[in-house]
């Protein structure tokens, strides 16, 4: 093609470009959509995986959760559960406690839910989770006070009516008032409360901020009475030793109950990282879904250009003929097309990283999106190509047309 | 002198069998360097045609054509390209200039398909459109400009590349009589300077500038007459 430099053939397609501004705003604008919804909606697939691992993190990676199947918190359908299944107990709990068969367990609180209302004044709450336990759960359960303190083991013996809640339920009864010190009415009896969690903010549906902590001795003689109880929290001595934690409580919990086999186990032992794991796989299942949708909205755009380029080359086919005429050769009409193709492209491509980049500072849908350099560099790259393959069949047919019809085209 | 365009029993038929139709029939054409010729014929008589051949826009069904000793039927897209580009100059009745680009750009163009640096095509357009007399028209853009200048661009575009011939049909088919004298005055002294010049036209006023008349009837010569100088 000569030296027919760059700067005529970029001209030659800033002249193609800016001979229908309406028109190529408009393919510009396809693939601006298409680049910017990808490096948006990555973002916020990222954006939401991220939010959820560190939710999950704040509520301790070391903790484990023994759950009943036959009474207490376990419930539901459970092939497991038959009459000779035990509900979980305290003992099961000291059991746990034992440092002789469980090295790896630095310490176990058994937990009782309940159901309550709270009042406070005229005010009503009921909190999505209302907890009788040991001291050892608040660290158990990675729940450190903003404000006051716990209660006490001495609170725990003598039963009292204290207890730890959470920054919703404290907005919920007591709005901007400090909570410490208040004596509450939780299902009839009066509860003073000694400290404020901090937030944790929420997990999915639930909000963990929307507790209430008590003594497990008071929950049983005041609200629930003295059944089974609903979890065991447990904690291992560290993140490493978890695996080697949860054996030992399963070894614990089959001795204490009677069983022989884990698959007639009348109890389930979860840990937060199995957990993790199940919420990393569904964000990253999101992640590539919304990437899809965003690819499909690239690929739109890209026919756009397509659609366009042909309408360029129609349009533009008697002057297909004169270049050809006065000695241009096939490899410069066809770079040329391209050339104008790509710009078409680039341009989207750029103003929509821009615009992807700019989006991404805000939060969408309650999701602070996280954008990866990847997506920004595969949706401009891919963004283009796209103006290299979608421009390349106009532009091929542009640089194959015979002059002589080329130049009789009306 | 040389022969520049040597046609050997060209015929050139549309359509196959019973309705083929022939648009030019076994038509032998030798053209010297510094002719000044004039194809004449009513519509319909293969003048086009020929042009287009000749212009090696078109390939003919039979007979051979040569170019500066070239041989068309042997050169692919890629050598024709080449041909045009160095050895035809185009002068077209529609001026065919590309729109939105300044006239100094245009009259540029042929020669940045030849590999021209870029400030020797600044110079030489220039120049070229200097000789056609528009030295201060060159930034203007084709719809900036009248017919004749128009083509008066054309005209310095096709010779810029300094051709072996300049193709002209029906330059001035679109103009009105003034500025057709304007474009047949400024062919005739191309011609002078040495420039082959072949005109394809149905105008006797043009065939007059010519200094030999070719004129073709039903695809066929029917007269080949050469004025003395």
């Amino acid at each position: 093609m000569g030296s027919l430099g760059l700067r005529e053939i970029w001209r030659f397609a800033w002249r193609g470009i800016s001979s229908n501004r309406m028109r190529s705003s408009l393919t510009i604008l396809g693939v601006l959509i298409g680049v910017s919804s990808v490096i948006i909606l990555t973002a916020v697939g990222n954006g939401s995986a991220t939010a959820v691992r560190q939710q999950i993190e704040k509520l301790g990676t070391n903790s484990i959760t023994v759950m009943g199947n036959g009474g207490g918190g376990g419930g539901g359908f459970s092939r497991t559960r038959s009459s000779t299944a035990k509900g979980l107990t305290i003992a099961d709990t000291t059991a746990l406690n034992n440092k002789d068969n469980a090295p790896h367990i630095k310490q176990a609180a058994p937990i009782l839910n309940a159901s309550v209302t709270c009042t406070y004044g005229n005010i009503s709450a009921t909190p999505g989770s209302a907890k009788g336990t040991w001291t050892s759960y608040f660290e158990a359960s990675n729940s450190p006070v903003d404000k006051g303190g716990y209660w006490t083991n001495d609170d725990v013996t003598q039963k009292r009516g204290v207890a730890v809640i959470g920054t919703t339920l404290a907005k919920n009864l007591f709005d901007t008032d400090s909570p410490i010190d208040k004596i509450i009415r939780c299902g009839g009896q009066s509860v003073t409360v000694v400290g404020v969690m901090k937030s944790k903010g929420t997990t999915g549906f639930q909000d963990s901020d929307d507790v209430i902590i008590m003594p497990i001795t008071f929950v049983q003689r005041a609200i629930a009475g003295y059944g089974n109880i609903s979890q065991i929290q447990v904690e291992s001595i560290d993140a490493k030793s978890t695996q080697l934690a949860m054996d030992e409580v399963t070894a614990i919990m089959n001795s204490q109950h009677k069983i022989k086999s884990t698959a007639t186990a009348d109890y389930r032992v979860l840990n937060q990282s199995d957990l993790l794991q199940s919420s990393t796989d569904t964000s990253k299942t999101l992640t590539v879904l919304l990437a899809a949708i965003a690819a499909i909205s690239l690929l739109v755009g890209g026919i756009g250009i397509t659609n366009i380029m042909l309408v360029s080359v129609t349009e533009r086919t008697r002057e297909i003929g004169i270049l050809k005429a006065i000695g241009a050769p096939k490899a410069a009409i066809l770079t040329q097309f391209l050339i104008e193709a790509m710009m078409l492209s680039l341009l989207g491509g750029i103003s929509g990283v821009l615009l992807g980049l700019g989006i991404s500072h805000f939060s969408i849908l309650g999701v602070v999106p996280v954008v990866s350099l990847s997506s920004v560099l595969t949706a401009f790259i891919v963004s283009a190509l796209v103006g290299l393959v979608f421009g390349g069949w106009p532009a091929n047919r542009a640089a194959s047309l015979r002059p002589i019809e080329a130049l009789r085209y009306e | 002198m040389t022969t520049v365009v040597k046609v050997n029993n060209l015929s050139k038929t549309y359509g196959a069998g019973d309705t083929a139709v022939y648009a030019l029939k076994k038509v032998n054409i030798e053209i010297e360097q510094g002719d000044f010729v004039a194809i004449m014929g009513a519509s319909g008589s293969g003048k086009s045609t020929l042009m287009n051949i000749l212009g090696c826009l078109d390939a003919p069904t039979e007979g051979n054509y040569w170019i500066r000793n070239l041989d068309v039927a042997d050169l692919d897209e890629e050598q024709l390209a080449v041909v045009r580009s160095q050895l035809i100059g185009f002068v077209f009745q529609s001026f065919n200039l590309i729109p939105r680009t300044s006239a100094l750009r245009n009259v540029e163009l042929p020669m940045a398909y030849q590999g021209v640096s870029r400030a020797e095509r600044r110079r030489r357009a220039a120049e070229a459109l200097t000789a056609v007399g528009l030295a201060d028209r060159m930034e203007h853009q084709p719809h900036e400009l009248s017919g004749g200048q128009q083509q008066r661009v054309a005209i310095a575009r096709a010779l810029v590349t300094e051709p072996a011939m300049v193709l002209a049909d029906e330059p001035t088919g679109a103009l009105d009589t003034a500025s057709t004298h304007e474009i047949l005055e400024l062919l005739h002294e191309l011609n002078r300077k040495g420039t082959t010049v072949v005109v394809i036209t149905h105008e006797e006023e043009v065939a007059r500038a010519a200094r030999r008349v070719i004129r073709l009837r039903d695809g066929e010569i029917i007269e080949d007459r050469t004025w003395a100088a």
